[in-house]
């Protein structure tokens, strides 16, 4: 798909020079939550019972929730403001369409360039936790896919969603659906921990089986065939969001 | 103009509906091959969307639609590698400089680098932005903008040009300039389509137009036929004072082929005004001013729909 590389070398040029803002959000945060939560609250929660799974360190539970969350925050962030801007504010994806590119290559080229984003999200916070001694297995290199998957299961989605916004509308999107998953879908402490009817709530968001899959990959805790239900809940979000886009940019693209 | 040739754009019986109205109204026209082609007509006539219907920008509703010998629903990636878009409102990319747009425009239609990058820079020459080529999208005026979507939209070297209001919005000045480089594009060869509700805009640069107004084709012809066929070589325009204005009826009447009295001025439309001036004053009615002129297609739209242009 030549049309897609062509988006994503026009995101590349873009980000050569925004880069730094990004820098941040996407990875010095996460960083910054990993030592003073995984170091300082891991202090206190170690010394009482704190029964996370397969007895390992509070730092350990953290990182990998926190690889899943980075690659949830960054993706949302991304396809969001970004997108809508291209779409109503600057029609850059106007602009585009008067060309041979065709809408599936602005949607898919959307989603490689997030992939490619994510995966420096990922690879360079899975260094960091390999510093602080995580991972428990090889396996580990697998958890960067999943924490990609994770991201792309939220970014097509919210792409389809941002493209039917003639105004920005995402202050709620981040307010009631980004903030509560990032605090209560395992990333802090195991959901088995929330009352009982939330537990059900937490098991159907997408960030649950995010988060499950990288730690499962990053702590070697894996079971079969709980990590193939979270690759195909997360696959499927990603499908559908992707067909919702391509709904979606045809609608205000091809009217 | 080569009317022998095979049409560059044909449609018949063309027509664009949205959910509650009809935006454009089985039209039917030819454009020939290095024509210069206008849709003129007031806001709201379907100019933008017979436009959107031929760049492939829009389905169409109904009626059969032929660009460069294609069918825009089936082969539209085909057109529009050979057409170029300049659209109503800049959609420039503001996130990169100005010789990026181009660099990246091309890429779009997979023109190798080294021509690319040849292109752009006779491109920044031919609309005299050349020394902006490292500047940012939004440091650039207003005319500086349109004549970047219009560099950008000869990047594929188009055979068709497309050109939705090209200077709309725009100071007499920059007005100018985009008419001498649309200018030297029809001498060179390139069929141009434009929308326009500027008469001297469609006077100055079609060589044939349609006039539009309420979905459908109201007129056709080149600019001077239209003048002959609907309206008088000259017009006096007279204002009145209110008084005056209040007690007029019939002292004109005789004065000229046919009388339009708008609420600012009153147009009369004559063979020879310098004479109908002269019957103005031999009757004794006491004018505010008075100018002759020759007839624009302004006159030619009102005459067809009873109103004018800009509103």
């Amino acid at each position: 798909m030549i049309g897609a590389i062509r988006m994503v070398q026009r995101n590349a040029l873009v980000y050569r020079r925004a880069w730094r803002g990004s820098v941040f959000f996407s990875f010095l945060q996460p960083t910054l939550f990993l030592i003073a939560m995984g170091v300082g609250v891991g202090r206190l929660v170690n010394r009482g019972d704190a029964s996370l799974p397969a007895g390992v360190d509070f730092l350990d539970f953290l990182a990998p929730g926190l690889l899943a969350a980075a690659c949830m925050q960054t993706a949302s962030f991304e396809s969001s403001w970004p997108i809508s801007g291209k779409m109503t504010w600057q029609r850059t994806y106007e602009a585009i369409t008067a060309t041979p590119m065709r809408i599936r290559d602005l949607v898919f080229g959307e989603l490689a360039w997030m992939a490619v984003r994510l995966s420096t999200v990922a690879i360079a916070f899975t260094a960091i936790i390999t510093l602080f001694g995580v991972p428990r297995s090889p396996l580990v290199i697998l958890a960067v896919p999943a924490a990609v998957l994770t991201g792309l299961a939220f970014s097509a989605p919210i792409i389809a969603y941002a493209a039917t916004r003639k105004r920005d509308h995402f202050n709620g999107l981040f307010r009631f659906i980004i903030t509560p998953l990032f605090l209560f879908s395992g990333v802090f402490f195991p959901i088995a921990r929330l009352p009982e009817p939330l537990q059900t709530v937490a098991w159907f968001t997408p960030l649950f089986h995010g988060v499950e899959l990288v730690r499962g990959l990053t702590l070697n805790t894996l079971e079969s065939p709980a990590w193939l239900i979270h690759a195909a809940y997360l696959v499927s979000l990603t499908v559908i969001g992707i067909g919702a886009s391509l709904w979606a940019f045809r609608r205000r693209l091809h009217a | 103009m080569p009317s022998t040739a095979e049409p560059f754009i044909r449609a018949r019986n063309l027509t664009k509906r949205f959910a509650n109205f009809t935006a454009v109204d089985s039209v039917s026209f030819d454009v020939q091959p290095g024509e210069a082609f206008g849709f003129l007509g007031p806001n709201g006539a379907g100019k933008t969307s017979t436009m959107r219907m031929i760049g492939c920008a829009s389905p169409v509703t109904e009626g059969e639609l032929h660009v460069i010998g294609m069918n825009p629903r089936t082969e539209a990636s085909r057109i529009k590698a050979r057409l170029g878009v300049v659209p109503q409102q800049d959609n420039l990319d503001a996130e990169i400089t100005v010789r990026e747009n181009l660099l990246m425009y091309a890429r779009y239609f997979d023109i190798p680098g080294p021509i690319a990058r040849r292109r752009a820079d006779e491109l920044l020459e031919f609309v005299q932005l050349s020394e902006r080529a490292n500047a940012e999208v939004e440091s650039l005026s207003g005319g500086m903008k349109r004549r970047l979507t219009i560099a950008r939209a000869l990047i594929n070297e188009p055979e068709v040009i497309l050109l939705d209001e090209p200077t709309t919005g725009l100071d007499p000045q920059a007005r100018h300039v985009i008419w001498e480089r649309l200018y030297r594009l029809k001498r060179r060869g390139a069929t141009l389509l434009l929308t326009t509700h500027y008469m001297d805009e469609a006077e100055q640069l079609c060589d044939r137009l349609v006039v539009m107004d309420k979905a459908k084709i109201v007129a056709e012809g080149s600019p001077r036929q239209l003048i002959e066929q609907y309206s008088t070589r000259e017009v006096l325009e007279l204002r009145f004072s209110d008084e005056v204005r209040a007690q007029l009826d019939g002292r004109l009447s005789g004065l000229a082929d046919r009388i339009e009295m708008l609420p600012d001025r009153t147009l009369l439309y004559t063979g020879d005004g310098e004479r109908t001036l002269e019957q103005v004053h031999t009757r004794n009615i006491p004018l505010e001013s008075a100018l002759v002129r020759r007839s624009t297609l302004e006159d030619v739209f009102l005459r067809l729909t009873g109103r004018t242009l800009v509103e």
